[in-house]
């Protein structure tokens, strides 16, 4: 099997279960407190992470770069559980990572990172993230990435991949109606945007941790600063879904019944 | 008057600390290590742990396979490794008593009990990791490692074996009834023993494949006691015995097992010699529990800081949404969005838990990182006795009470011991050795303090504020349903007060340890400390506190030489009404000094930890309402210790002592009219007499308390005010969409 490249780009978000209400700012809109929450990596590109170390390991040669866009300490923060999980090498861009960014200026300060990656075999790459993301999840940037670094064999929505001994590889797709697309593609470059994988979050591994951050470390120290602006960028308004709550409360009901309601209700 | 004002705040909480925070405020930001180790042992108390208890787990006293489970986990999240040293299969370098509190933290911010599944584990080993040879402490440490990647092994899980049923060992450790005599002893062989103990509440029995037991000799070719390890395997019974019917940490398995074992004499921790045809152990059982639980005992403390800490979101919470859903509170009023904080009280009484639970969490983690800086101290500390030919007992003692005079030395300089510019090599060694010792004899003398004082503190008056933090919580606050467990929390507060050395023998070292004239140095010092602190923040409290340990001082010393309306002497041993309360005095004041340090590194270090201003603050105000309350507590048991011995002044008192008679009032009305409308205590001609019980005490010879008191009641000017501000930013402060456990 052929070594791969595989750069996963994935971003920190603040911890899902905190609050997250959007507030109006002088420079645009913001999450409240967005600085002071605790953040996570995005879990749709830590999904494309773990599958990213998965492959590495069954072919060896392999190597994972995470290239990540986001506030130094809130990333730092975020590798201190991340690093037990897998093992990859970082490189990190200093700059915002709310989900308020302008998508094409993060694609292009992305796509210049992983052009200038000592080492990178393009003709070996396979350039991995979410298909959607926590902050807001337009879906757009992983591809927009792929295409500045001229990648045109890109899938979306990925829930599998599985290598074959002579380089290509079989993708598995989310499409509509609850059904997968397979598609067969002859090797890489290629871009996936993984939906949730097959794998679950590894356990954190304290030694293993201990064992990656000798190489996370010094990227995190290295970390250039990047400036992401959003000029020419208007948002008109910014809100969470609204929560709908009809509550009604029935005895003896049979689950037969309920089923049925529950059918008229979504039909 | 000049008077100090404090910048006017215009930050306050905006998030509950996260991360960041805590690890500037407990010193392991620069600790990566312990960072990850932290994520690690929270996903497993916030996932499993937090499923188990959810699930019902703490219904049964049995070990189930359920909880055995949990001791998986623990293995393949690294918290079985962390007590170990590198060279045995641990990963973490250096002396553990901050990774194991962290990990006691965390565990016991949602279950205690598998806090304590997860460190009876640690307290097993402690004995052979501190007294140990060589070889048992390899041999054990590596058995009781986790596999390795390819390695097919379970690891071995311990006991410690100490308490007996009664009447024999529990308060008093010297009480024991298990014993230890010669089984067989062949010429050019090592000597067989023949253990038999009988255990009581000794946890991780359930599953333990060895036991450290503490026995005594049975037999005129031992000498006095020891500590034996037990392997299940070894002749004779290991029987595991009933399981103990608790009420708490049920997620630890505990039982009453009994031991008749045949083991090699080799088994004895840290080995014995053989003097005139007896064995005699190398360290008595007292030697090495004593060296284990001074240790041991800062992460019990440490369970209970981490339960009033996590009681604070499910409280809030709760709070906020009492109204929400009832068709008169709709969306948008001040009853929807604040629900029972609209209300003074219950933000007051939140204050109040938080400011005791940061207290608790700060004291708990200064006496583990007191242990880590005394550790290498102490093995430096060993190493150059050893080479001076001196192992323990008295003579160690003597040459380290030689080093006193260098150690304050040490102190008055304020940094380390110089050397001579010209010196032989002779003399700067000798120098050397003499500054590692004095830096041990201080280390010492503190860690001895604070181990105590946080088991004391944290846990018993712990145990109080978990049931304020239930009664915040209504009816709810009792039901397996309440959010946080807070109502298995309370109960299990209390037995974290009773075990491993309930209050009275924390107390009982406390009033040893504070006395040692070292630590008051050290402790005199502090209080300039916290005067300067208050100069550069005067919101913390610290000045307050400052008074308050200058009065808790003067009181020392003042009792150490006083005597009761009986004279018989105030401070000694044996009188426990005194010595013990003061002990109780200097755990508040020890508590509010190190949360005001906590503060204070934070302040220093804001910018690492993002936007923490408002966070420093708030914290800040929270030292000022413990600062307060801590100063009230120590004026009250002084002034208490101080008056209460006197006897009240009578009426009956030939001398009429403290009163006036009302012939002399006129007289001196005629030359200083009205005086006598000061007169409180005025004795008729008749000899009639005010209807009280005596005439009123004066302050006499101890008008130093006094003026003390005073200044003491003065400082906690403001106090409120930062109670306020602290209220007032709790009903705002966001907290999480839901709660993070169980996942």
């Amino acid at each position: 099997m052929n070594p791969l490249h595989i750069v996963v780009c994935g971003s920190v978000v603040p911890d899902p279960l905190q609050t997250l209400e959007p507030v109006t700012t002088a420079a645009g809109p913001e999450l409240k407190n967005e600085m002071l929450l605790p953040a996570v990596l995005d879990p749709w590109a830590a999904c494309s992470l773990y599958e990213a170390a998965h492959l590495a390991q069954l072919s060896s040669g392999s190597r994972v770069w995470l290239v990540c866009l986001g506030p130094k300490a809130k990333v730092q923060q975020a590798m201190m559980s991340l690093a037990q999980k897998a093992a990859f090498e970082l490189v990190l861009l200093d700059g915002p990572a709310h989900g308020f960014a302008d998508a094409h200026v993060t694609a292009e300060a992305l796509a210049a990172a992983i052009a200038g990656l000592a080492g990178l075999d393009r003709t070996h790459l396979l350039l991995f993230g979410g298909w959607e993301s926590a902050s807001r999840g337009q879906g757009v940037t992983l591809q927009m990435v792929g295409e500045r670094l001229g990648i045109t064999d890109q899938f979306q929505g990925v829930d599998r991949i599985a290598l074959g001994d002579d380089g290509s590889f079989e993708v598995i797709e989310r499409v509509e109606g609850g059904k997968h697309l397979v598609s067969r593609c002859d090797g890489p470059p290629a871009v996936l945007g993984w939906a949730t994988g097959e794998r679950g979050e590894p356990r954190n591994d304290p030694q293993m941790g201990m064992k990656n951050m000798r190489v996370l470390l010094p990227a995190l120290q290295k970390a250039a600063p990047v400036a992401v602006s959003a000029e020419g960028l208007k948002y008109e308004g910014v809100r969470v879904p609204t929560q709908q709550r009809q509550t009604r409360i029935v005895k003896d009901m049979s689950p037969e019944a309920i089923a049925q309601e529950l059918l008229a209700w979504m039909q | 008057m000049a008077t100090v004002t404090p910048a006017l705040q215009t930050e306050s909480l905006r998030t509950l600390p996260g991360d960041p925070v805590r690890q500037i405020q407990w010193r392991f930001a620069d600790r990566y290590d312990l960072q990850m180790l932290v994520q690690a042992v929270r996903e497993v108390a916030r996932g499993p742990v937090a499923r188990l208890v959810a699930g019902g787990a703490r219904q049964s006293h049995e070990w189930t396979p359920e909880k055995h489970a949990l001791l998986e986990a623990f293995d393949a999240s690294g918290i079985t490794a962390a007590f170990l040293d590198v060279e045995n299969g641990g990963y973490l370098e250096g002396p553990k008593n901050l990774a194991l509190a962290l990990i006691a933290f965390e565990l016991a911010w949602v279950d205690a009990g598998a806090a304590t599944a997860s460190l009876a584990g640690c307290l097993a080993l402690s004995p052979i990791h501190e007294r140990g040879t060589p070889e048992q402490r390899a041999h054990y440490m590596k058995l009781c490692a986790p596999a390795a990647p390819g390695e097919d092994r379970k690891p071995w899980r311990g006991a410690f074996c100490l308490t007996e049923p009664l009447p024999y060992v529990g308060v008093d450790t010297g009480m024991l009834s298990g014993k230890v005599r010669i089984a067989e002893w062949k010429d050019g062989k090592e000597p067989l023993l023949q253990v038999e103990k009988r255990g009581r509440f000794i946890t991780n029995m359930g599953f333990a494949n060895f036991v450290t037991a503490a026995v005594d000799s049975g037999d005129q070719r031992i000498s006095g006691s020891c500590v034996v390890i037990l392997e299940e395997t070894d002749p004779g019974i290991f029987d595991r015995g009933a399981v103990t019917r608790k009420l708490v940490h049920q997620l630890s398995s505990t039982s009453d097992p009994i031991f008749s074992l045949t083991v090699p004499a080799s088994r004895i921790v840290g080995g014995y010699t053989v003097k005139d045809g007896c064995i005699v152990p190398n360290f008595s059982h007292s030697e090495i529990i004593e060296a284990v639980f001074r240790r041991t005992r800062v992460t019990v403390a440490i369970m209970t800081s981490a339960k009033l800490l996590s009681a604070v979101e499910p409280v809030v919470r709760y709070q906020r949404n009492r109204f929400r859903g009832a068709e008169q509170t709709t969306p948008g009023s001040v009853r929807h969005e604040l629900g029972l904080q609209q209300r003074e009280d219950a933000l007051h009484r939140v204050v109040d838990l938080w400011a005791m639970g940061e207290a608790s969490a700060a004291l708990g983690f200064a006496a583990a990182r007191a242990f880590d800086e005394l550790d290498p101290l102490e093995k430096q500390k060993d190493a150059i006795l050893a080479a001076e030919g001196i192992n323990g007992g008295r003579a160690e003692l003597k040459k380290l009470k030689s080093v006193w005079p260098a150690a304050l030395e040490h102190l008055r300089r304020g940094s380390g011991i110089e050397t001579p510019l010209v010196a032989s090599r002779d003399v700067l060694e000798r120098e050397a050795k003499q500054d590692a010792l004095a830096r041990y004899v201080l280390a010492d003398a503190v860690a001895g303090v604070l181990c105590p004082a946080a088991k004391l503190w944290n846990t018993g008056l712990g145990a109080n504020a978990m049931r304020e933090a239930l009664s915040l919580m209504g009816g709810y606050g009792i039901t397996e349903d309440c959010p946080g467990f807070l109502a298995y929390k309370w109960m299990d507060a209390q037995l974290e007060a009773t075990y491993e050395g309930p209050e009275a023998v924390q107390r009982r070292n406390l009033i040893v340890t504070m006395t040692h004239d070292l630590f008051l140095e050290q402790f005199r010092m502090w209080i300039p400390e916290m005067r300067k602190i208050a100069s550069r923040r005067p919101g913390t409290g610290a000045c307050e506190l400052a008074s308050a340990m200058r009065l808790w001082l003067w009181t020392y010393e003042h009792l150490r030489t006083a005597t009761d309306a009986e004279g018989a002497k105030l401070y000694n041993s044996a009188r426990q009404g005194v010595t013990f309360r003061l002990a109780d005095a200097l755990c508040w004041l020890l508590a509010s000094r190190q949360q005001i340090l906590d503060v204070m590194e934070l302040d220093a270090k804001q910018a690492e930890a993002g936007d923490a201003e408002g966070t420093v603050a708030f914290l800040s105000d929270l030292c000022h309402v413990q600062a307060a309350r801590a100063a009230g507590e120590a004026g009250r048991i002084c002034a208490e210790l101080v008056y209460g011995y006197n006897a009240h002044p009578s009426w009956d008192d030939p001398l009429h002592a403290g009163c006036f008679l009302s012939e002399e009032l006129d007289a001196w009305e005629s030359c200083a009219p009205g005086i006598a409308a000061y007169a409180l205590d005025v004795l008729q001609p008749d000899g009639s007499h005010p209807e009280k019980a005596g005439p009123c005490a004066q302050c006499g010879e101890n008008a130093g308390f006094q003026r003390l008191r005073n200044q003491l009641d003065l400082c906690l000017t403001g106090s409120q005010l930062a109670k306020d501000r602290a209220a007032k930013a709790l009903a705002q402060v966001m907290i999480p969409a839901v709660p993070d456990y169980p996942r």
